[in-house]
């Protein structure tokens, strides 16, 4: 029964993680502590949400835990110094990689080009089956906040688009 | 229609009369044009994921179908929500699954969380907590020397208002650094802190032996 729900799950899981740590390695780990965790603390689910949006639940106060652990820069990507970093590992990919990439691959990395908050309410609205009311049950946040945010987020990650991947934003306006 | 109105607010609120072409003229006219870029978007968003209201969806259906910046914009935002909304999940490796049932199969289901936490002892902590800041204030206010509040006012109102206004004044004349080296207090806020202690303890003991049975 509780491998049905890892098998059902295990990919949305696994893509929020990613999106939190940008490690497969480390995303496979904390991806199956957050089904252990999950696991152990079936008795708690109470309907009261979808499972979905439980689940997701445990998935960000994991998240968060491993970057506070690993003392990631959580803060803004308008943070300079992030920005920075951000800048110099693009530009590394960007040299040694062929120039056109699946429009999935570009999408995948403008969203890694965001901050931890704005990647996962991306990620939760479009790839997770949440509604903005579920996404504010999982994130503590009302649904019009969560609706502010993630209209923002989209702002950033087209601005983000356009910056980097200029390219391949021109290719799919002229299609 | 909100659009609208909003046009007409900040038109009302323009800095026209400080000459045409000023500096102040065209960085209003970028900023208003930002915001009014910024407006168009959200309610084009709001259109796209179905959370218009039906009016708004027909006067929004109605923009994009006779306003040309409109029709721009909505294209450019359909497309990336189009792109958003096919980018593919990440799979994990082949063997996660059964990782994650192997990983299970040495744990068990815990109870959930309302078996064993105690009403009582929660009941208990709010009621020390409760006594220590009614303790604590009991003993504040016999500091004071009621006999020079009363007698000055006929109405209640008044006598309230001087209290209030009494208290205020006398506040910063209190003699916090007797009240907290005071041996009363000091005894007073031990015996809770051990009471809490004691308290906390006994929580953390019942836990420790509902662990112990679960195993």
């Amino acid at each position: 029964m509780f491998a049905q729900l890892v098998e059902r799950y295990q990919r949305y899981v696994f893509t929020l993680v990613l999106r939190f740590t940008d490690n497969r390695e480390d995303a496979e780990e904390i991806s199956q502590d957050i089904f252990v965790k999950a696991f152990r603390s079936l008795a708690d689910f109470r309907g009261e949400s979808k499972f979905s949006t439980w689940l997701y639940t445990i998935v960000r106060t994991s998240c968060l835990t491993f970057l506070r652990k690993k003392k990631l820069d959580t803060v803004s990507i308008d943070n300079d110094k992030a920005f920075i970093q951000l800048e110099n590992r693009e530009s590394g990919f960007r040299a040694d990689t062929v120039e056109k990439k699946s429009r999935h691959a570009m999408v995948n990395e403008a969203i890694l080009l965001l901050s931890p908050d704005d990647r996962q309410v991306i990620t939760l609205f479009y790839k997770g089956e949440q509604s903005l009311e579920d996404i504010g049950k999982i994130m503590g946040l009302e649904p019009n906040t969560v609706k502010v945010k993630l209209h923002r987020a989209r702002q950033r990650l087209k601005e983000r688009m356009e910056k980097h991947f200029s390219h391949e934003v021109q290719e799919l306006h002229d299609d | 229609m909100r659009y609208r109105n909003y046009t007409m607010i900040n038109k009302e609120a323009s800095p026209l009369d400080k000459g045409p072409g000023s500096d102040e003229d065209t960085q209003y006219s970028i900023k208003f044009g930002l915001m009014q870029t910024e407006e168009i978007e959200e309610r084009i968003w709001d259109y796209i994921d179905g959370l218009s209201s039906p009016d708004e969806k027909s006067v929004i259906e109605q923009l994009i179908a006779d306003n040309r910046e409109w029709q721009i914009k909505y294209r450019e935002l359909l497309a990336a929500h189009q792109l958003l909304d096919a980018s593919e999940l990440e799979a994990p490796s082949m063997r996660f699954t059964k990782n994650v049932m192997e990983e299970i199969a040495r744990h068990q289901v815990a109870p959930a969380t309302g078996t064993y936490i105690n009403k009582n002892i929660i009941k208990a902590i709010g009621a020390f907590f409760l006594l220590m800041i009614a303790g604590f204030f009991i003993y504040v206010l016999g500091q004071f020397h009621w006999s020079g509040l009363s007698g000055n006012s006929s109405g209640s109102g008044g006598v309230i208002t001087q209290y209030g206004t009494s208290l205020a004044n006398n506040m910063d004349k209190l003699p916090w650094g007797k009240v907290f080296s005071s041996t009363y207090v000091n005894v007073f806020i031990m015996i809770n802190t051990v009471l809490g202690l004691f308290l906390l303890d006994m929580y953390l003991h019942r836990r420790k032996e509902k662990a112990k049975v679960n195993l």
